[in-house]
């Protein structure tokens, strides 16, 4: 069984502001860290090789210090990882994004399991994985929950959907996306850490994929285009509600009504 | 569309520091005497205007794809076992807003199986085609299939704008069909406005919901996006109208590599951290009276009920109901303070509410420090009242 798990890279705090004077982003010196929703996905396909066999490699997109989030995953037991990085890759929406992660992910060998984390905590669309499998021409299954059985050419699942549990079997390959808080990730080892050689992280730029056309990554890959950035507007009202209890009701009531609570 | 030129000719090693600081993603780096921009670049294109002409951007022309080719504004049909799922209808009207700027038609995609009923529920509300496609084969969603009849559908009705439910399966659905039509998806729209050259104005929260993002697919065709549950209004039904179009899909093209095996509705296990309404009790209503209101409130509200530290000590509830910080962390919606004075230790674990109501007798609690509204009143008096306000006007609904 090999497993290549897609990870990213994301700023440690979600404290991004605007500058409202500029329109642009305030500068902020947070540290990166590993997407919460991959640690998920990481820990489910290294718990699955231990009980199957096989290895685990990761992958992600990102700056060149996204080998960072690699480094950990390979302190976490994967074998080793892959960064794509590029200038051509930068300012990808999902579609660029996703085209990006397939060429890489033809790159980086065969696996019969791609796995995902649900979203990320900066992006947030939870889209990602699904294009990428669709640019892979893979089946796939999203806020996976847990595996019942592993055969050679299939997996059996549960899967959550909209208020219900769904098992099926799937062939494989194929691009699962695990839910969050389906198991407990396990802590990067400092042992393993200390031995890593530089073979554990790959890179590879535009010039080694299977398309090399610029125009399908980065920004002119981008089929959307962000227009403008703005700080969200307030619109909460502060009020103190006088009155009968009669008349306070009533208010609480019209909030109710206004925020579609009933 | 554009790429970023650096003037190498300008850079000296002198200015070398002030050029690469300017990039907030530290994309900006300086070796062997050449300026470069790494992957980290975002294209925020600060560097552009702060670096005094060393680095200017530059447009390559983009072709877009013949607009007027694409018409009409689809909504996709978020259903299971025969109940559309409310979503749908706030969709369609919204729908019928974009498309009347630009005066394009209103369609509605259904994929499942037995979904006669459900066609003839959306003609209620102002969707001038619903275009079906109905077979066993779609009984229990399967990505493949159902990626292959929305496809379908597109190449032979050409949607200029696609809006689709952000549930579950929306999620799943939205960007395969996205990116077989090698078009633009945005997700979790909060906003939605049409321009009369049928360009979708999209806005959502980016970076956790502290900066808001204005997006467009200027180039191509159709425009996707996903919306969540109760971002827009539900129109009132009116008359049928409109007409039901029968579609059907090549056997060859709906296979799957995913056998559905079983399904059963999944456990109800409370976790107030994801809940967007919250009725939180402390002290001031803990009588075994309001506990029970409380709770019937929040069933009302399709909430949950969550606690202050005293009553979880004092076994009135789980500790997995406690709000604060020896308790979780909520981010809900909306959120019902009864009978809480608001310690710091609380209010840490619920600030981040977008609407904070506090019910107090005190008129000096800290909670009202807080609270979006303050009452200072009885929560004996307040609380059946609007339990039976509540249930007055649900009446007057059905």
């Amino acid at each position: 069984m090999n497993i290549l798990v897609c990870i990213k890279q994301v700023p440690g705090s979600g404290n991004v502001e605007v500058d409202p004077v500029t329109g642009t982003l305030k500068r902020s010196g947070v540290k990166s860290k590993m997407n919460p929703f991959d640690l998920y996905a990481l820990e489910a396909a290294l718990s699955l090789c231990e009980k199957e066999g096989g290895t685990v490699e990761t992958l992600t997109m990102g700056p060149p210090q996204a080998k960072e989030i690699i480094i950990e995953s390979v302190c976490m037991g994967a074998k080793r990882g892959f960064v794509l990085s590029d200038r051509a890759f930068a300012g990808a929406d999902v579609l660029a994004t996703a085209h990006t992660l397939s060429q890489g992910v033809k790159k980086c060998g065969t696996y019969d399991l791609i796995f995902c984390g649900k979203q990320t905590t900066d992006g947030d669309t939870a889209q990602v994985g699904a294009e990428m499998a669709e640019f892979l021409e893979l089946p796939g299954v999203a806020n996976v929950l847990s595996f019942d059985e592993v055969k050679s050419g299939s997996v059996t699942l549960k899967a959550s959907l909209d208020g219900e549990v769904v098992r099926m079997t799937v062939k494989t390959p194929c691009v699962i996306s695990m839910d969050r808080d389906v198991n407990m990730p396990r802590l990067p080892s400092y042992r393993v850490k200390k031995g890593i050689t530089d073979d554990a992280v790959t890179f590879f730029s535009l010039q080694e994929m299977n398309d090399t056309d610029a125009n399908h990554y980065g920004l002119l890959g981008s089929a959307t285009q962000v227009e403008r950035i703005f700080p969200p507007k307030h619109d909460k009202e502060r009020r103190v509600v006088e009155g009968s209890a009669a008349e306070q009701t009533e208010a609480i009531f019209d909030l109710i009504r206004r925020k579609k609570l009933i | 569309m554009g790429k970023l030129i650096i003037d190498q000719s300008r850079v000296t090693p002198e200015k070398a520091d002030s050029l690469t600081g300017v990039c907030p993603f530290g994309a900006i780096t300086y070796a062997d005497g050449k300026l470069s921009i790494s992957a980290a670049c975002k294209m925020c294109k600060i560097c552009t205007k702060k670096t005094g002409g060393v680095i200017r951007y530059e447009e390559t022309e983009r072709r877009a794809v013949d607009k007027s080719l694409w018409q009409g504004v689809t909504v996709y049909v978020d259903h299971r076992g025969g109940t559309i799922h409310r979503v749908t209808y706030e969709l369609c009207g919204k729908a019928r807003e974009l498309a009347a700027v630009t005066g394009q038609p209103v369609y509605a995609l259904i994929i499942g199986d037995k979904t006669e009923a459900i066609a003839h529920r959306l003609l209620r509300y102002g969707v001038d085609k619903v275009f079906v496609y109905d077979d066993p084969v779609f009984r229990g969603f399967r990505v493949e299939p159902y990626t292959a009849a929305f496809c379908d559908f597109i190449e032979k009705n050409r949607p200029s704008s696609v809006l689709i439910g952000a549930t579950d399966l929306g999620r799943q659905l939205a960007p395969r069909v996205a990116a077989r039509c090698r078009t633009g998806l945005t997700a979790d729209c909060t906003s939605l406005e049409m321009k009369e050259n049928t360009n979708l104005v999209q806005i959502r929260p980016a970076f956790g919901g502290n900066i808001m993002a204005q997006i467009v697919s200027a180039y191509t065709r159709p425009q996707f996006c996903t919306v969540r549950y109760k971002v827009f209004a539900e129109p009132e039904p009116g008359e049928e109208k409109g007409e039901i179009v029968s579609m059907t899909l090549p056997p060859e093209k709906a296979l799957s590599a995913i056998e559905l095996l079983s399904s059963e509705e999944k456990p109800k296990d409370v976790d107030i951290s994801e809940a967007d309404v919250i009725v939180a009790v402390g002290r001031g209503a803990s009588g075994e009276k309001e506990l029970a209101q409380a709770g019937e409130l929040a069933d009302l509200l399709g909430g949950v009920v969550a606690c202050t530290r005293p009553l979880a000590e004092n076994n009135l509830f789980d500790s997995k109901h406690q709000i604060g910080l020896s308790g979780r962390t909520v981010k809900p919606k909306f959120i019902l303070c009864l009978g809480i004075s608001g310690a710091v230790q609380f209010a840490a674990g619920m600030k981040g509410a977008d609407e904070i109501v506090a019910v107090n007798m005190d008129r000096t609690a800290p909670i009202f420090d807080i609270a979006d509204y303050t009452v200072v009143g009885d929560v004996q008096e307040i609380l059946p009242r609007l339990i039976a306000r509540i249930k007055e006007a649900k009446a007057h609904v059905q």
